[in-house]
């Protein structure tokens, strides 16, 4: 057993529509009768299928329902399973993916409904992310600011593959509301499948498209350091979910040196971009991707650096981890301690107000 | 600087005499036409009508720029334009002046910066890959033995493919089989199996130099805006490349076949490969073609050329890296005459044994290449 440090944020867990029917009461009649008579349902990303065991662990499954669909699971899971005090809510149904956007953005208001009536409103230790329909900033804006005055929510949640690298000014104006809020923009795995999942086509396997969310969190941190995002929005914090990160270390020498040689290009790029990644983005510990042994991941750490990057998670109902070992071997108590509370909180400016 | 780890850290650079004895093989230089006109002589005259009258088409947006206009004329050193005029790499004798004689190379693995692969007519895509092997072989591998080719070949179509394959079979000039990396589909997708079975039965490596255009998106999340980043993120897609070579099944169903990655960094390899083997553990049962953990054909089947050589922010994390690596994986290359290219002297910021130093400046190319 290792939850022996409790009173932990989880920074992760996914609350799962069971399908378009549990969002009928937060559609406005237009939308029901849309997705009544046109037969609208099955939304859930490709990018996690929820029959796939690692996307609903054996244990954490109810037979014939889909993970993550139960509040009393998730409280038993999740929240008294790892003795959290606060987890966030990582609505993961696929509204980033839709093509419309004006239904993009009535499902991202609906979904916000449901998350706010079923799951924050029964539950007082659950946070969410605010759903957002990004293919338009201006449709984004109008749902951060309808959410904005409800402390509850803490970041708004985007894809690591979308239409545009995340640096991207598209986003700017979403990134403006969220810092005006002291909201966190939360970035997780997962594509719109509106480009191959590599740059290299489409793959086979789904193993495949899993390994290759890492190197789109990369391509994005990219393109947050060149277009100068970490420079405009300087109090905003990028919390990628579900990223991995022991390949941050390899990823930042090669961003360095390159920024070195080419810095020409992007003048106002006055850092390394590493030490602009270290100020301004955060990971969530699950999965790890571990190395061999501890002794490696502590090598791992001190070459990240730091020890305020990691924020704890589960990944609840997904599965990284067996039982209750949470913790990769080669995590000190200490960091341990930081990686639970004090990171969340300085990741997200909502929390620190309201655990002081 | 301290030495962190037991390790001597070199705070300058180490002395060249001592490298000056160790004969080096350079795993990517880049040979180069001194006019696209070069390959006519190796061409049918229809095409040297049609490229006249249509040019070529690839599947990129300019006729001629680079969709990211690189740091400097032709990607080169500015030291490095021949005197006679040609663009960097078009002079054999002045690239042995300047890179194969100083720094007493022993071979020099030729990549050229072209190829037929992408042509998007595939009847000329077939003929410019011919014509480039005839060239190479005619200009640089016969006039300097110290100089190994790599066939340059039409992947998209792999029934040509094997024809070009074979027709240079035996012939010690050629070390290995160029791919694009940018091909229409991920490398280890089935329809390139052909060339990799033609190629392990003749015992040729794969080379994989970073180049290409397929018209995906050079990130999975879209089209970045800069050079900067456009740079990594080829090094990133060779990531994704090694991922679809291991879990296609690539190595499994031809044991004996060599990857080299070149031009994409090294120091990514573990951590690619510590995530596969997470996850592989969770989802083999979608991939049971696969017999061992995917860690273990990185080990096995692929091996990273060295430029551009990390630098970390402490250089002892590079050994570290090599550790994890595997030091029997790593090619030296010094990616001549590009702006960004290693020299011997200075690519490593952290001190080698003599052992570590034949392996990765000359032992593990010479293995990896069947070289004498």
């Amino acid at each position: 057993m290792n939850t022996a440090l409790p009173g932990g944020i989880d920074c992760d867990v996914h609350p799962a529509l069971p399908g378009m029917s549990a969002l009928m009461p937060y559609l406005d009649p237009y939308w029901q009768e849309q997705v009544t008579v046109r037969g609208i349902d099955g939304l859930d990303l490709a990018s996690f299928p929820p029959q796939m065991e690692a996307n609903g662990r054996r244990d954490w499954r109810e037979s014939g329902a889909k993970p993550g669909t139960s509040l009393e699971r998730l409280q038993r899971d999740a929240l008294d399973g790892f003795g959290s005090r606060l987890a966030i809510c990582n609505p993961l149904y696929g509204v980033l993916a839709i093509y419309n956007e004006h239904f993009a953005a009535a499902l991202a208001r609906a979904i916000n409904d449901w998350i706010t009536a079923e799951w924050l409103d029964r539950e007082p230790r659950l946070r969410a992310s605010i759903t957002v329909a990004a293919q338009n900033a201006e449709l984004a804006v109008d749902e951060i600011e309808r959410r904005a005055g409800d402390a509850r929510y803490v970041q708004v949640l985007l894809l690591a593959q979308d239409e545009a690298p995340l640096g991207n000014r598209r986003y700017w104006p979403i990134y403006a509301a969220a810092e005006r809020h002291g909201l966190s923009i939360g970035v997780h795995a997962g594509s719109t499948f509106r480009h191959a999942t590599t740059s290299n086509g489409w793959p086979s396997y789904h193993l495949e498209d899993y390994a290759a969310h890492a190197q789109a969190f990369q391509s994005n941190l990219l393109s947050l350091v060149h277009e100068g995002a970490f420079h405009k929005f300087p109090a905003l914090k990028f919390v990628l979910i579900e990223s991995g990160f022991t390949w941050l270390p390899a990823f930042m020498w090669r961003a360095n040196k390159t920024w070195r040689g080419v810095r020409a290009e992007v003048p106002w790029v006055d850092r390394p971009p590493g030490d602009l990644i270290r100020d301004h983005v955060r990971f969530t510990l699950q999965p790890t991707d571990s190395p061999p042994t501890g002794a490696d991941m502590e090598r791992l750490l001190e070459q990240i650096g730091r020890d305020d990057m990691l924020l704890f998670s589960t990944d609840y109902p997904h599965w990284q981890f067996d039982g209750q070992n949470v913790w990769p071997a080669g995590f000190s108590d200490a960091l341990k301690r930081r990686v639970l509370l004090d990171n969340p909180r300085n990741a997200y400016p909502r929390l620190k107000e309201a655990l002081q | 600087m301290t030495p962190q780890d037991g390790h001597t850290i070199a705070a300058a650079a180490p002395s060249p005499t001592s490298r000056a004895r160790l004969k080096l093989i350079d795993c990517d230089v880049h040979h180069a036409l001194r006019s696209s006109k070069d390959l006519l002589p190796y061409m049918a005259s229809r095409w040297h009508s049609h490229l006249e009258d249509f040019g070529r088409r690839r599947p990129v947006p300019f006729t001629a720029a680079s969709p990211y206009p690189k740091t400097a004329p032709a990607l080169s050193r500015t030291d490095s334009w021949p005197p006679n005029g040609g663009p960097p790499g078009s002079d054999l004798v002045f690239l042995q002046e300047q890179l194969l004689d100083p720094y007493n190379i022993e071979y020099g693995m030729l990549h050229l910066l072209m190829s037929g692969m992408d042509e998007r007519n595939q009847d000329l895509g077939n003929a410019t890959c011919s014509a480039i092997n005839d060239w190479q072989h005619e200009h640089w591998t016969q006039k300097d033995r110290r100089l190994k080719a790599a066939i340059v070949v039409p992947g998209e179509d792999p029934p040509a493919t094997v024809r070009e394959i074979e027709r240079w079979a035996g012939n010690p000039d050629f070390a290995q089989v160029s791919l694009v990396t940018h091909a229409i589909e991920p490398l280890g997708r089935r329809r390139y199996w052909p060339i990799y079975e033609a190629a392990a039965a003749l015992g040729l490596p794969i080379g994989l130099h970073s180049s290409g255009n397929n018209g995906h998106a050079v990130t999975s999340a879209g089209w970045c805006s800069y050079y900067v980043e456009e740079q990594h993120n080829v090094a990133l897609s060779q990531q994704n490349l090694a991922i679809s070579l291991v879990c296609e099944g690539v190595f499994e169903r031809f044991p004996a076949l060599k990857a080299v990655i070149v031009e994409a960094g090294f120091v990514w390899v573990p951590s690619v490969a510590w995530r596969l083997d997470q996850h592989w553990a969770r989802m083999r049962g979608e991939v049971p073609h696969l017999t061992m953990k995917p860690s273990e054909y990185f080990r096995r089947n692929i091996w990273y050329t060295s430029q551009p050589a990390d630098e970390p922010e402490k250089p002892e994390y590079l050994r570290q890296s090599l550790d994890w690596l595997g030091w029997d994986r790593l090619l030296f290359a010094t990616d001549y005459p590009h702006w960004d290219m290693d020299s011997p002297e200075q690519a490593f910021k952290f001190r080698m044994t003599e052992a570590e130093q034949r392996q990765v400046f000359a032992e593990n190319a010479r293995a990896v290449y069947g070289l004498a």
